[in-house]
């Protein structure tokens, strides 16, 4: 490709740092988007789980170059390998690089010692998404959930993400909870590293 | 109830970070890619996907600036490049040549096509087709009916990135409206 490398560097050799592809987009161009994609995502499953599985199949490819991006960008390079280094960089960096601010709570699950969970009471795509009653638990969330398991799964803390509506009160609309549950072995392997 | 204030503030305002959009664009595309398996497939779905985008986004884009009615073909590209990129894509276009039916428009950047190379197999791909469509389902809905399509492309090559839209016909409204 002689004639692509004379105009554009190679993918690899542009800057990543610049202000350029810091650049805003309006919030509506997301939203139609991630719009489209539910309703695409829609004709080719049958049922509420399935869909909710293709959105994060799109979100686990977001979540993978994400990491690489942030990583190189905010922490020089270097990656987590404590189960609280990574959930709070998902918390804070992530969160805020996708959108815009830190996710609401960050807590560990009361049940299981693997599992956490990360809330946000306006999670961006969920923003603009009203589920009809006929597919009850359907949460686009998903999306986001994906976006978490691309991120844990590429920097090997392989986990099983799942997005759910909480509602409690006093809130004019649900709160969406991420709910990550770590393989066997990431446990195993944080509990040998010790404190 | 601040959760409330925030999910009730007008979205045209509202930024958010274009790596969030250039990164769920790519990942769809790569989606539509391993669903429909040819890239003249994708394109044609991508297409469709813009337009049904355009046909909602104008009436976002009407209601959050105060354009006045586009008479024409020549204002509206005029509103698309100047205010519409901005608005959505953050980036701003430039028209370059226009007369009564026909007009080119070049974006200063692509926030659609940050991080891609398209590798050689994928050369009949038309990447960012989604724009095309949204042109056309928005002039759609305010009476144009236009034809655009990619006419430069820097992921095939070329050093700019250029959109080229004609103008197919105006469309009578048509009363009553029925209301099935």
């Amino acid at each position: 490709m002689s004639q692509r490398g004379s105009v554009l560097p190679p993918l690899v050799d542009r800057h990543i740092l610049t202000s350029k592809t810091r650049n805003d987009v309006g919030v509506g161009a997301f939203a139609f988007l991630f719009s489209e994609i539910v309703q695409y995502s829609q004709t080719r499953v049958s049922n509420v789980s399935e869909l909710e599985r293709k959105l994060a199949d799109v979100g686990f490819d977001v979540g993978v170059r994400m990491l690489e991006l942030l990583v190189h960008r905010e922490k020089a390079g270097k990656r987590e390998n404590r189960i609280l280094g990574i959930l709070s960089f998902l918390h804070t960096n992530v969160w805020k690089n996708l959108f815009g601010k830190t996710a609401d709570s960050l807590e560990r699950g009361t049940s299981a010692d693997d599992e956490y969970m990360i809330s946000d009471h306006d999670l961006l795509v969920n923003r603009f998404i009203s589920v009809p009653r006929d597919m009850g638990h359907l949460n686009c969330g998903a999306f986001a959930a994906g976006i978490v398991e691309g991120v844990l799964k590429s920097s090997g803390f392989p986990a099983r993400v799942t997005a759910h509506s909480v509602t409690s009160e006093g809130l004019s609309r649900p709160k969406t909870t991420i709910l990550i549950k770590f393989s066997p072995e990431v446990i195993e392997r944080d509990e040998r590293l010790g404190s | 109830m601040s959760s409330k204030a925030k999910g009730a503030s007008p979205g045209g305002g509202d930024r958010i970070n274009s790596e969030l959009f250039t990164l769920t664009y790519g990942a769809l595309v790569r989606h539509l890619l391993l669903d429909l398996e040819s890239p003249e497939e994708v394109n044609k779905q991508l297409d469709k996907m813009g337009q049904n985008i355009g046909i909602r986004l104008v009436d976002d884009f009407l209601a959050k600036t105060n354009t006045g009615r586009c008479r024409n073909f020549r204002e509206a590209a005029k509103t698309i490049a100047e205010t519409g990129f901005r608005m959505f894509l953050g980036c701003s276009a430039k028209v370059t040549q226009i007369d009564d039916k026909e007009c080119k428009m070049v974006l200063s950047e692509n926030p659609l096509t940050d991080f891609v190379e398209l590798p050689e197999k994928l050369q009949p791909l038309s990447y960012c087709s989604l724009l095309c469509g949204v042109i056309r389902g928005a002039l759609e809905q305010i009476s144009m009916k236009v034809e655009c399509e990619i006419s430069k492309d820097p992921l095939k090559g070329d050093e700019r990135f250029e959109l080229h839209m004609r103008l197919v016909e105006y469309v009578n409204e048509e009363y009553p409206f029925k209301d099935d």
